[in-house]
């Protein structure tokens, strides 16, 4: 099961935190303080995976971005690997060719994209096009409720 | 549709005045601050207001200023006063403020928050939702953040949305049932029934989570594994029992033709993949049956999966470890190792490490079967990934044996030379260990170990030096050998502080040797040289543990060899009379006093040591003659006849040294880190042999704790001594008038089929405590377990408070006969 997902930029800067496992807040900032500047500090030639404390930690960086997950002992780390790229795959299809600032702009997106491919730290869903239909489907539902509210606003409804 | 809206949006904020900064604006605002103060000052603000309009009932904008607190809560701000909009936000009936407040709930809430009766019951509302995407907030939600408590609340509500008939629904709930169940384990009865048929389910996001839910079960509780096994599906058709079900839809996976759903670079839908192997391998660890059901579809999926990509390695990186953990035909275990060998051999470096990883776990179990790529997992010592070096050394020191360690040894001490500092610590001591073990000869030996000297440089465990000290002492036909050597290495690596404290040991203990004429070319020493070594190493830049051996070196040089510029060392000694460092000064007083006043004593009392005893986990005796003298001021032999002498402090140590790695402290020269005194003999003592050494300082306060605290607690016995078919327990009482004293049963039992006779125990305890011993109830221990030997006491303890001594003492001859007889 995965403990938690971080997204960080080359700075060190937090893009999106995700917790499965609940952590007070003082050892939330301390843990990603030390995997950001612990990661960030290996060089590219070294494999995604660190050992720290009792966990494995899957790391992978996509253009100025780094994807980083906690997992258990016993759990398949290159699977997580995998799945940090579905995450990625997902971004960029539902983006359009995701940047960062495209997360920094639309940081609650990335969390409803994240959170309709894991639960409580496993995954619920192997299609992308499922994924990217149930998103879509709420955007809209949104989308006609905005414009339900803006009618009813001026007077129209 | 989103021209209208954005139309309709902006219409709308004209009206409204005064409208809050939009998110995207906050967001930018924050970026174009230039320092980290100024980015405080716009979120304080930002702060300020948003938490303003929180005060206010029904805002309009609540959804897009709590947006607002989450990412300021991103960057690490505090944003707890926002965990009740969220619940607002959830109550309200629109999807766009659920979707925030749900949001926000999984970011700021978690299962320790005390909110949570107020979000519990907004859950169960959307649970029930007709809104398929509300009951997936709700879920999602649930699935993050779930107490015990909401756990108990809403299990009925989950359990009911796991037999909808919607897929949508139905996985969420699914991995929601998961995380309840890992909350609270006894809520999984009522989930099993539904939780079978998800496996019969054809959409790949129902299965998984299926299979993800029966895992966590079989997991949490052996009997649900069990009844699994059995009926895995519905009751009597039988090919809906687990196993072969899991197995039938593995097999549509690697078989079934392209599916563009689920593929991801030519494999059909990995991540089920993985997570069925992992099923599998709980379902048949341990269980012949099952174990046979899935061979040969293991073997399928070894050879059929593609070895090109991440995803393929993910596969077979799992399916490794299933075959490798259930009860597999042994040519699948062979083809298992062989995936692996096969993965250090390519360019991604992931693969590597994975594999080193997988095969670390599974040497113990097939060696023969990993030592074939031996070769290859040496090549992989030289990797630029210090993660990979660090799993290849360990691999090597589990693959090391008696056949190959001339080879490996090679290899490892190459790497050695070459090894990051923090290696060099554990791999000169593995090195060792191993060669010690493994050794052809003790001349191969005592070379292997000056050259990890040489190579380890100062990044050394102390265990090292003690090793090697040991090897020396126990060998004397190399002595003259090591001793020329060293000699010489002193020439090149005289910056390497353990390779000089075993040099100076050995130059003092053999003086003899240093000083001989050589039997081949290698130059003459001179007495000379020697001196000005000796000027060297206490004038350098040294660490005071080997000023120290250097200062004990010189002594027994002195009284070894006539030298004919004693005064030279006498100028030396006294000299370090002065010196900053207590302990070094000490040694100078002590030992200019000795050249003074006693003279003539500084031969016999510099008189050689005798070979000393191990002290490893292959011989566990502390034993040594020079104990005799120490134990003068501590102890009261009080029988007779034992080839071993056991000290208190020893025979505690020993008991746990089944497990842990051998100290040989006992039996090297310790000379560091002794506590001062004043009496020479003593210092003698420390020279040649320290189990009167101060034992772990915790080791102490643990009594002194004892005594302090729990005057009346119960202790339980240990093992303080157990080898060959003799067995040493200590069993603790205390008398509750005089909590002070400790009374320890000493219980000595044979249990081979064959008397001991003669048997001596003896004991000795720092200098903080007192003991006394009692006459055992005989020196013969019957063979077979079948009587014991009882001991009475009399235990004298003495130990300071605020520096205040305190003794107490007592007779302990009370044990009630039930106890011995």
């Amino acid at each position: 099961m995965m403990q938690f997902m971080l997204l960080f930029s080359r700075q060190g800067k937090i893009r999106l935190q995700k917790w499965y496992a609940a952590f007070p807040d003082k050892v939330k900032k301390k843990i990603m303080r030390e995997l950001t500047t612990l990661i960030l500090s290996r060089q590219s030639k070294m494999c995604s995976f660190l050992e720290w404390k009792d966990l494995k930690i899957v790391y992978k960086r996509y253009a100025s971005l780094h994807f980083c997950c906690a997992i258990e002992q016993d759990d398949n780390e290159l699977l997580y690997l995998e799945i940090i790229h579905r995450y990625v795959e997902l971004l960029d299809k539902y983006f359009g060719s995701v940047c960062e600032l495209d997360i920094i702009f639309n940081f609650e997106k990335a969390y409803f994209i994240l959170d309709e491919l894991l639960i409580g730290g496993e995954i619920q869903e192997t299609s992308k096009k499922s994924i990217l239909k149930a998103l879509a489907a709420q955007d809209l539902l949104q989308e006609e409720e905005a414009i339900e509210g803006a009618l009813r606003d001026i007077g129209l409804v | 549709m989103s021209a209208i809206k954005q139309v309709f949006n902006e219409a709308v904020e004209r009206v409204k005045s005064p409208t809050p900064v939009r998110l995207r604006d906050l967001v930018r605002n924050i970026r174009a601050a230039r320092t980290a103060a100024e980015e405080r000052a716009v979120v304080n603000k930002e702060c300020a207001y948003i938490r303003s309009t929180f005060k206010e009932e029904d805002s309009i904008w609540r959804c897009r200023n709590l947006a607002k607190l989450l990412y300021i809560h991103m960057l690490g701000y505090p944003a707890h006063f926002g965990q009740l909009e969220c619940l607002k936000l959830i109550a309200s009936p629109r999807f766009t403020d659920k979707r925030i407040g749900y949001l926000g709930a999984m970011l700021l809430l978690d299962e320790r928050t005390d909110v949570h009766l107020l979000i519990t019951n907004s859950l169960k509302n959307d649970l029930n939702s007709s809104v398929q995407f509300i009951v997936g907030l709700a879920l999602c939600t649930l699935g993050a953040i779930a107490s015990p408590e909401m756990s108990r609340d809403l299990a009925p509500e989950v359990e009911k949305l796991l037999k909808s008939s919607n897929a949508y629904i139905k996985k969420k709930a699914a991995l929601c049932a998961f995380r309840i169940i890992s909350k609270v384990p006894d809520l999984m009865e009522i989930f099993i029934p539904a939780t079978r048929s998800l496996l019969s389910e054809k959409n790949h996001g129902v299965l998984i989570t299926g299979v993800i839910l029966v895992t966590e079960m079989c997991e949490k509780s052996p009997d649900t594994l069990q009844h699994f096994k059995r009926t895995g599906g519905k009751v009597g058709s039988d090919d809906m029992v687990l196993v072969p079900n899991l197995v039938r839809i593995l097999k549509n996976l690697i078989m079934s033709g392209y599916s563009p759903e689920h593929d991801v670079s030519g494999v059909s839908d990995p991540f089920l993949q993985v997570k069925i192997l992992r099923l599998l391998r709980l379902l048949g660890h341990n269980d012949a049956e099952s174990s046979e059901a899935m061979n040969d579809i293991l073997a399928q999926v070894a050879t059929n999966t593609e070895q090109s990509k991440n995803v393929g390695y993910s596969i077979l990186y799992e399916t490794v470890m299933t075959i490798m953990h259930i009860q597999s035909e042994s040519g699948l275990r062979v083809l298992a190792i062989n995936i692996l060998g096969r993965f250090l051999l390519k360019d991604d470096k992931n693969i590597r490490y994975v594999a080193l990883n997988t095969l670390l776990k599974c040497v113990h179990h097939d060696n023969y079967a990993v030592q074939r790529h031996r070769g290859t997992i040496l090549e992989c010592l030289k990797d630029p990934d210090i993660s990979i070096r660090r799993r290849a050394m360990e691999l090597c020191f589990a693959l090391l044996n008696a056949s190959n360690i001339r080879s490996m040894v090679k290899e490892l001490l190459t790497f050695l030379e070459a090894a990051d500092p923090d290696f060099k610590g554990p791999c000169s001591s593995n090195i060792v260990l191993a060669a010690e073990k493994y050794a052809p000869d003790k001349q191969w030996l005592i070379n292997t170990l000056l050259r990890v000297l040489g190579a380890a440089g100062n990044n050394i465990r102390d265990d090292v030096i003690a090793i090697t000290i040991q090897l020396i002492s126990e060998n004397s036909d190399h002595q003259m050998y090591v001793v020329k050597n060293l000699w010489l290495a002193m020439s090149n690596y005289s910056e390497q502080e353990p390779l000089v404290q075993v040099s100076l040991w050995c130059f003092g203990e053999y003086a003899e040797n240093v000083l001989a004429p050589s039997d081949d070319t290698q130059e003459q020493v001179t007495e000379e040289e020697l001196l000005t070594f000796y000027q060297r190493i206490l004038f350098g830049q040294y660490s005071i543990a080997t000023k120290e051996y250097a200062l004990n070196s010189l002594m027994k040089l002195s009284a070894r060899c006539s030298l004919t510029n004693i005064n030279k060392v006498k100028e030396l000694m006294s000299s370090f009379a002065c010196h900053m460092h207590i302990e070094l000064q000490q040694r100078g007083v002590e030992f200019s006093q000795l050249f003074r006043f006693h003279d003539h004593l500084r031969g016999p009392l510099f008189e050689k040591i005798p070979i000393l005893e191990k002290s490893t986990s292959s011989t566990r005796e502390t034993s040594s003659p020079v104990t005799e003298k120490a134990s003068e001021e501590v102890s009261l032999p009080i029988q007779i006849e034992s080839n071993a002498l056991l000290d208190l402090m020893g025979g505690m140590e020993t008991g746990h040294e089944d497990i842990v790695l051998p100290k040989p402290k006992a039996t090297i020269p310790t000379i560091n880190s002794k506590p001062m005194n004043n009496d020479i003999m003593d210092l003698l003592g420390g020279l040649g042999s320290a189990p009167e050494e101060p034992p772990q300082s915790s080791l102490i306060e643990d009594f002194a704790l004892i005594t302090n605290s729990q005057p009346l607690g119960k202790i339980s016995g240990i093992t303080a001594f157990s080898k060959d078919s003799l067995s040493i327990h200590f069993n603790f009482e205390r008398s509750p008038e005089k909590p002070n004293i400790l009374s320890i049963k000493m219980t000595a039992t044979n249990e081979g089929p064959i008397p001991m006779t003669d048997f001596l125990f003896q004991a000795a305890v720092p200098k903080t405590f007192q003991l006394e011993m009692l006459n055992p109830s005989g020196n013969v221990i019957p063979p077979s377990n079948s009587d014991v030997a009882q001991l009475k006491m009399r235990i004298k303890v003495s130990y300071k408070v605020n520096n205040e001594d305190v003794m107490h003492q007592a007779e302990v001859n009370h044990f009630p006969p039930a106890s011995w007889q």
